[in-house]
């Protein structure tokens, strides 16, 4: 009997184990090179109308959040980030959105039916986006007060990785130390952009998509 | 309200597929037929409710209620109705409603056509697929319930992953999969019913052949036609990554496959059949395991949709599935004991044993490729990634020796074969690939490996050709008869036997495809200014215009150039580069000119801004439509297979049950004892 139990045992626990490992290691750790140099600035309007400067917010920790109103996910961690703008509200703490592929009538919608009274920017042609190097919704940055990002977050933030960032990140004044490694050059926000936005070009000599 | 119906279909086929495998497995104990006779009702309610849980999603889908919370995250009101109907599938809790709508579908079939037949084996058929239904409605209706009301609702989604609506392939490839690999749980059925009841002799073989024919051909079309899909949408011009997507579609067909051809041996000679049973259970637990690789998130990152709970759940599955079923073979190991018996070395079963080492083999070497990174993590803590090299390298010799044996074992007879036959067989075919090779030589072919393939390719296919043409000759010189009625006597006499060998013909050509179109296949890439044109090969491509255009659910910018051979144009190729509102990269629709020697293959890589200059990858890839028709030849032949097993055959009379049933006798004198 006892027999009859270890060999299929035998055969499906290595197995599974070696699945179950594979399940929990992050895939997503290796993703982005970006934890440790500094962030990119740039300027875009608000949905509120204004104009806004990531290079405004020095001195205050940035927990850069890109989302759309079409995106499952970021309904989620929404709360997360009501509750921790509520909590840390009276410390350097700045909640900031970025609008990704998305009208700006729906992110306003949106914004007003979910609650949250931090900015949110607009980003026509994902210039911001590509800047970051974001490949989907939600992914979250968090910049440190010297404008360090110190970590990237895919998919929904949680509660724990919230806490654990900001806090570590308001008690530093300087946070390129946090992630940084060997190797890693730290490069400045005057930089601006690296990458060309695909945009569809102007030029039109057979306009309005005519297939002959 | 959509959500309310969606729940409840959901939630009931949970609780009717979990009482109705109950009933059967009751049935089973008790020897009870009335159990029996509910469960087989319960699988038709099964049914019904995933037909309506499925048109539910595909109507909220299409009225984009987005309130819904699959629709909120793949529909979008710009998306075409096509595209929005296809959605069904092209995310994770669709998929997992599509997979489950389809195990109930055919869980009902099986059940329905095999009503009054194999009494023995039938309640624990139906109890075991009504497990597997069980299982996914329970998926369904907990980590990936596609009906989770959404509120506020949303205005607008987002639309399907753009690469899923770049190309109307989308809506035949993916569906062909899921028929294939869904198919394989009623054969896997079948071997927990035979373990079940102590009936592993010859029964379920009998029972389960077309039940794994039907899943085989889905998946093989399936399989080729994700080949063309990715060659004709991603623009490299290749058309197999060794991915483990596609990886995860093909280790279930190469064991499948195995099953196919061993399942022979045991009609024939009542032997292999703990084999056989372990076949059916490995090609059941890899399509749970190709599912779990493709939506756990193990493998690649499905972004942007937490995964939950989804992989907890498919893992507990395969490790439940993979415990009862090897525990079951366990306890009837006395039963499955079967004389090994083996008579000549140049007999068909050698080749069939032969033909299943390499096909398991083969799924081992893909299985730990696949598996591979994560086994050096566990081991050794480095994130490596597995490459095509190592797989193209592993398969090649594998395949060959396939191709050889494809060729080769048809044309041996059971047990043993005679000097004379064997030379009478094998003479003609070897002399005329031996010419076929030095011909090929001389003509230039230099690259060893396609030779060889090449060379091997004309002996299985003259080895094939001599199995039509034998026996055609002789029933011609017995009977009389003239090319064409001799030819259709004989191959409607055995059509599985006839079919299954233009199966192997369309293997070769497909070989063929794939040998050439990887070995000599020449790219370059030109930046060209419009009117400015490049020589390659034989080929002129001139770039005319560059422009761009709108239509309602993408922007694109596409270039038209004129294509010539020498010297003449000859026509107009448009590649393009698609911008989709949710994707930051574009995705090209490459532009392809097929012909029968070679493709002109052209994808636009990049653009000058203000229009001037268009950069083009230019690909000449030679023979590559014989892999799709090869392919076609496969699924044809398979049809034809199935032709004399199936329902046709026993409706409208076209086969006699007998021939293909029980033992055969020798058919022409001479030809070999065959079937």
């Amino acid at each position: 009997m006892f027999k009859k139990i270890l060999i299929p045992a035998a055969v499906t626990l290595p197995v599974v184990a070696l699945l179950y490992y594979g399940m929990q290691r992050d895939v997503r750790t290796i993703e982005s090179p970006l934890p440790g140099r500094m962030a990119f600035d740039f300027t875009a309007p608000t949905l509120a109308g204004d104009t806004l400067s990531l290079s405004d917010l020095e001195g205050q920790v940035v927990v850069l959040n890109f989302w759309a109103s079409w995106c499952i996910a970021c309904i989620d961690e929404h709360r997360v980030f009501i509750e921790a703008d509520r909590y840390y509200a009276d410390q350097d703490f700045q909640m900031l959105g970025v609008v990704y592929q998305d009208s700006p009538e729906n992110a306003r919608r949106w914004m007003r039916q979910r609650g949250g009274e931090w900015p949110s920017v607009i980003d026509p042609n994902s210039r911001i986006a590509i800047d970051y190097g974001v490949y989907g919704v939600p992914e979250t940055y968090f910049i440190s007060k010297d404008g360090y990002i110190a970590y990237k977050h895919i998919g929904p933030v949680t509660p724990q990785v919230m806490v654990k960032w900001v806090d570590r990140l308001l008690a530093e004044d300087r946070g390129a130390e946090l992630t940084a490694t060997d190797g890693d050059v730290p490069e400045g926000r005057s930089q601006g952009h690296v990458r060309q936005a695909p945009d569809v070009p102007v030029t039109t000599p057979e306009s309005g998509g005519g297939r002959p | 309200m959509t959500s309310t119906i969606g729940y409840i279909s959901v939630g009931g086929a949970l609780l009717l597929s979990l009482a109705g495998a109950t009933l059967a497995f009751v049935g089973v104990r008790t020897g009870n037929p009335g159990m029996a006779r509910l469960a087989r009702r319960a699988t038709y309610g099964v049914f019904g409710l995933a037909t309506l849980a499925i048109g539910t999603m595909v109507y909220a889908l299409v009225a984009h209620d987005f309130s819904v919370s699959y629709v909120a995250q793949v529909g979008s009101r710009s998306t075409p109705l096509f595209y929005t109907v296809i959605s069904l599938w092209s995310s994770l809790d669709g998929s997992i409603l599509f997979w489950g709508w389809i195990v109930a579908g055919y869980s009902a079939a099986v059940v329905y056509v095999y009503r009054n037949r194999h009494r023995g084996l039938m309640p624990a058929v139906t109890g075991t697929l009504l497990a597997v239904n069980a299982f996914f409605w329970l998926l369904l209706a907990w980590p990936a319930n596609p009906f989770t009301p959404v509120w506020p609702v949303p205005a607008d989604g987002p639309g399907p992953n753009p690469l899923l609506q770049n190309h109307p392939f989308m809506g035949l490839h993916p569906p062909l999969l899921y028929l294939g690999y869904v198919g394989m749980a009623v054969p896997f059925a079948f071997g927990i019913a035979a373990l079940v009841t102590g009936k592993v002799g010859g029964d379920w073989i009998r029972a389960v052949r077309r039940w794994v024919m039907a899943p085989w051909i889905f998946l093989t079309a399936g399989i080729v036609a994700g080949a063309w899909w990715s060659y004709e949408v991603l623009g490299w011009g290749g058309y197999w990554a060794w991915d483990p997507v596609e990886n995860a579609s093909f280790l279930p067909w190469l064991t499948a496959t195995a099953f196919l051809h061993s399942i022979m041996v045991q009609e024939r000679r009542q032997t292999l059949k703990t084999w056989n049973i372990l076949l059916v259970i490995a090609t059941f637990v890899l399509t749970l395991f190709g599912t779990f690789l493709t939506r756990s998130g193990i493998l690649e990152s499905v972004h942007a949709f937490s995964e939950g709970l989804i992989g907890p759940f498919f893992l507990g599955f395969i490790a439940l599935v993979m415990i009862v079923s090897l525990a079951l073979v366990v306890w009837r190991s006395d039963e499955l004991r079967s004389e090994p018996a083996l008579d000549s070395i140049a007999s068909r079963e050698t080749a069939f044993l032969l033909n299943n080492l390499l096909f398991v083999a083969f799924t081992f070497t893909v299985l730990l490729g696949t598996m591979y990174p994560i086994l050096a993590e566990a081991a050794r803590g480095v994130k490596v990634s597995v490459g095509a090299p190592y797989f193209n390298q592993m398969s090649v010799p594998i395949a060959l020796l396939l191709i050889f044996l494809l060729g080769v074992g048809p044309a041996l007879p059971w047990r043993r074969g005679s000097p004379e036959l064997l030379r009478k067989k094998f003479l003609w075919p070897t002399a005329v690939a031996l010419l076929a090779g030095v011909i090929l030589f001389a003509l230039g072919a230099r690259h060893l490996l396609t030779l060889f393939t090449l060379t091997l390719a004309v002996l299985a296919t003259g080895l094939i050709v001599g199995e039509f043409w034998l026996p055609v000759k002789a029933r011609r010189q017995n009977h009389g008869e003239g090319l064409g009625a001799a030819l259709a006597t004989v191959v409607n006499k055995n059509r599985r036997r006839h079919g299954g060998y233009v199966v192997h013909l369309g293997v070769i050509v497909m070989a063929v495809g794939i040998a050439l179109s990887s070995t000599y296949r020449a790219e370059t890439e030109a930046t060209l200014r419009p009117g400015q044109a490049v020589a390659f090969e034989d080929y002129t491509v001139r770039l005319d215009s560059l422009y761009a255009g709108r239509e309602p659910h993408r922007d694109f910018v596409e270039a038209a150039f004129s294509v010539g051979s020498g010297g003449s144009y000859s026509g107009v190729l448009r590649p393009r580069l698609n911008y989709y509102p949710m994707s930051t990269q574009p995705i090209g629709t490459p532009a392809v000119r097929t012909r029968p020697r070679e493709d002109l293959y052209l994808s636009l890589m990049a653009y000058a801004q203000n229009g001037s200059t268009a950069t083009v990858n230019i690909i000449v890839n030679p023979m590559v439509v014989w892999i799709w028709v090869g392919g076609g030849i496969c699924v044809f032949g398979a049809l034809f297979a199935i032709s004399s097993m199936g329902f046709v055959a026993e409706r409208f009379g076209g086969r006699k049950k007998k021939t293909a049933r029980e033992t055969p006798k020798p058919v022409e004198a001479g030809v070999g004892g065959a079937d």
